[in-house]
């Protein structure tokens, strides 16, 4: 059939007569889908060869991830082993990337002074912006590279519409949509194309609730954050060989809350801003798919690692020199970045935080990825420390340096999962509503929440004596 | 078609085999569900139910379906 070369007139004559029809005879929809479908049937079934084998262990499959009993353990199950294999498996990489660095970063201070170049010029680039880059490639390049490939991995399984289905229940209670499960999982990859996934979610008013929500999922650029804080300044508490078990159960909790706070944020909305019904919830569930190993190393290792990387890199590194120009600017006796933390300190003791944390957050709007290294930057900047060899330093620089307890990584980790989208995400958020007010809320409800949340834990935690 | 008694969907136990007699709703939800392949006369197995109770997972035309509880109530079936 040539639909092109149906003119607009008869066009329209058609869609108005199916309309009367359709007042007339309400079947009318009704015998065209089946008819559709009875042709396709037909097409089908002459040109279509069934394997028979398969549908049947998907069956299987499903009735052990669905099931009452098993579903949710088994999610947890899920996010905590690939946590785990992520936080036990970036530790050594991680080590000799940073030892190899921070080998390059000496021999770049040598070769700068043995060229007659200033003292400011070398500390402007090489502790500033090489650092910076230095710090931003050893700590997050390993638990990316591992992490990616497993997620990747298990997305082409097609486990991720059976966590929708398996959480619907969940999300409709709270007046949203279980495909927001699913725009939740892309959030995982980054909350800009989580936004971009809510395409999918047909009601406007629930689409709305997936976007402003989505932030509560932590990206691409916060994981690796969260996975390093867990193991640095909590997996310190117990003995080493339980270490990272258990911060791969603190950084599943973390996600855990993110979700609670999703469905508690969705519920909040739909009983004031977005009011309205639920609409319908047909979803298909694909069947599982063998994954192709290569192609998802190579797509998780180029289209997510690198590309996470990159962005990190060329945004760390003007922030690296941005950063070392606040340390090491001095207003009365007193560097910018000593003043600007002094402001914030108050506030952010509030809420469990020091100044240099908040400051991080709010100097990283740009991109999450370049929160850790700005907190660095200013930790070391403002410290004494000059040996820096990877996750072991961090601890040190954390925990003796700057007083670190475990409330401060709790809050730290709570603050990154909830504060504000970064500016790449609210950019996407603005072009895909074109409303500043949606803009500006997506921006404003998930801080108020940080600020509660981290209030809440820091003052609980103090009130019953817990630090 | 002889008389036979007609089930919700949303009632019948796990593993039950059916065909849709009649999707009794309206609007998009009807719109909907047939769009979806579930018209009368469809080969229909209730496959599984999510954890939670609800939603239920169906197979139609080869192919698994999720419904809620409150769409499937529209879709009588005859089963037998």
């Amino acid at each position: 059939m040539r639909i092109g070369i149906i003119p607009n007139n008869i066009l329209q004559d058609i869609t108005r007569q199916i309309g009367t029809a359709e007042t007339k005879d309400t079947h009318t929809h009704d015998r065209i889908v089946t008819a559709i479908y009875n042709n396709a049937t037909n097409i089908a079934k002459a040109v279509v060869k069934r394997q028979s084998l398969g549908t049947h262990w998907d069956q299987k499959i499903d009735d052990v991830i669905t099931s009452r009993w098993l579903g949710f353990p088994i999610m947890f199950l899920f996010l905590g082993t690939v946590l785990w294999l992520t936080i036990t498996g970036a530790n050594y990489p991680s080590q000799v990337l940073a030892a190899g660095l921070f080998w390059i970063e000496e021999r770049l201070a040598e070769l700068f002074l043995a060229a007659g170049v200033p003292l400011w010029l070398k500390g402007l680039f090489v502790d500033g912006m090489y650092r910076a880059l230095a710090w931003v490639v050893s700590v997050m390049l390993p638990p990316m590279a591992i992490f990616f490939p497993i997620f990747t991995f298990f997305e082409d399984l097609g486990y991720l519409p059976r966590i929708a289905f398996n959480l619907d229940r969940l999300f409709h209670k709270a007046g949203a949509h279980g495909k927001q499960a699913l725009t939740m999982a892309m959030g995982f990859g980054c909350n800009a194309a989580g936004i971009i996934a809510t395409r999918i979610i047909e009601s406007p008013r629930e689409r709305l609730i997936a976007i402003l929500t989505n932030v509560f999922v932590p990206c691409n650029g916060r994981f690796p954050t969260l996975i390093v804080l867990a193991g640095v300044a909590l997996g310190g508490l117990a003995t080493t060989s339980y270490s990272s078990l258990i911060a791969s159960a603190v950084v599943a909790g973390i996600v855990v809350a993110g979700v609670v706070i999703t469905l508690l944020t969705s519920w909040l909305l739909s009983k004031t801003l977005l009011r309205g019904i639920p609409s319908l919830f047909t979803l298909e569930l694909p069947p599982y798919r063998k994954p192709l190993i290569g192609q998802i190393l190579v797509r998780s290792f180029l289209d997510r690692t690198v590309f996470v990387l990159v962005r990190a890199v060329t945004i760390a590194a003007p922030a690296g020199l941005g950063v070392w120009i606040l340390a090491n600017t001095s207003i009365a006796g007193q560097s910018i970045i000593n003043i600007l933390v002094g402001w914030l300190d108050p506030f952010a003791a509030l809420m469990g935080l020091d100044g240099f944390i908040l400051l991080a957050f709010i100097l990283g709007l740009p991109a999450n990825e370049i929160v850790l290294p700005i907190l660095i930057m200013g930790y070391v900047s403002a410290g004494s420390m000059v040996e820096l060899n990877g996750l072991e330093a961090l601890k040190h620089l954390l925990v003796v340096e700057h007083d670190w307890t475990w409330l401060t990584a709790l809050c730290t980790m709570l603050f990154s999962l909830l504060h504000f989208p970064c500016g790449t995400t609210l950019y996407t958020i603005h072009k895909e509503q074109k409303s500043w007010k949606w803009t500006v809320l997506a921006a404003v409800i998930p801080f108020g929440m940080a600020c509660t949340v981290c209030f809440l834990v820091a003052q609980g935690a103090r009130v019953f004596g817990l630090v | 078609m002889t008389t036979q008694t007609l089930y919700s969907l949303h009632w019948l136990p796990l593993g039950t085999r059916g065909k849709v007699a009649r999707v009794n709703a309206a609007g998009n939800l009807r719109r909907r569900i047939l769009e979806m392949g579930v018209g009368p006369g469809t080969e229909i197995i209730v496959n599984s139910v999510a954890p939670l109770g609800d939603p239920i997972e169906v197979t139609v035309k080869g192919y698994h379906l999720t419904l809620r509880k409150d769409e499937a109530k529209a879709i009588l079936v005859e089963v037998g």
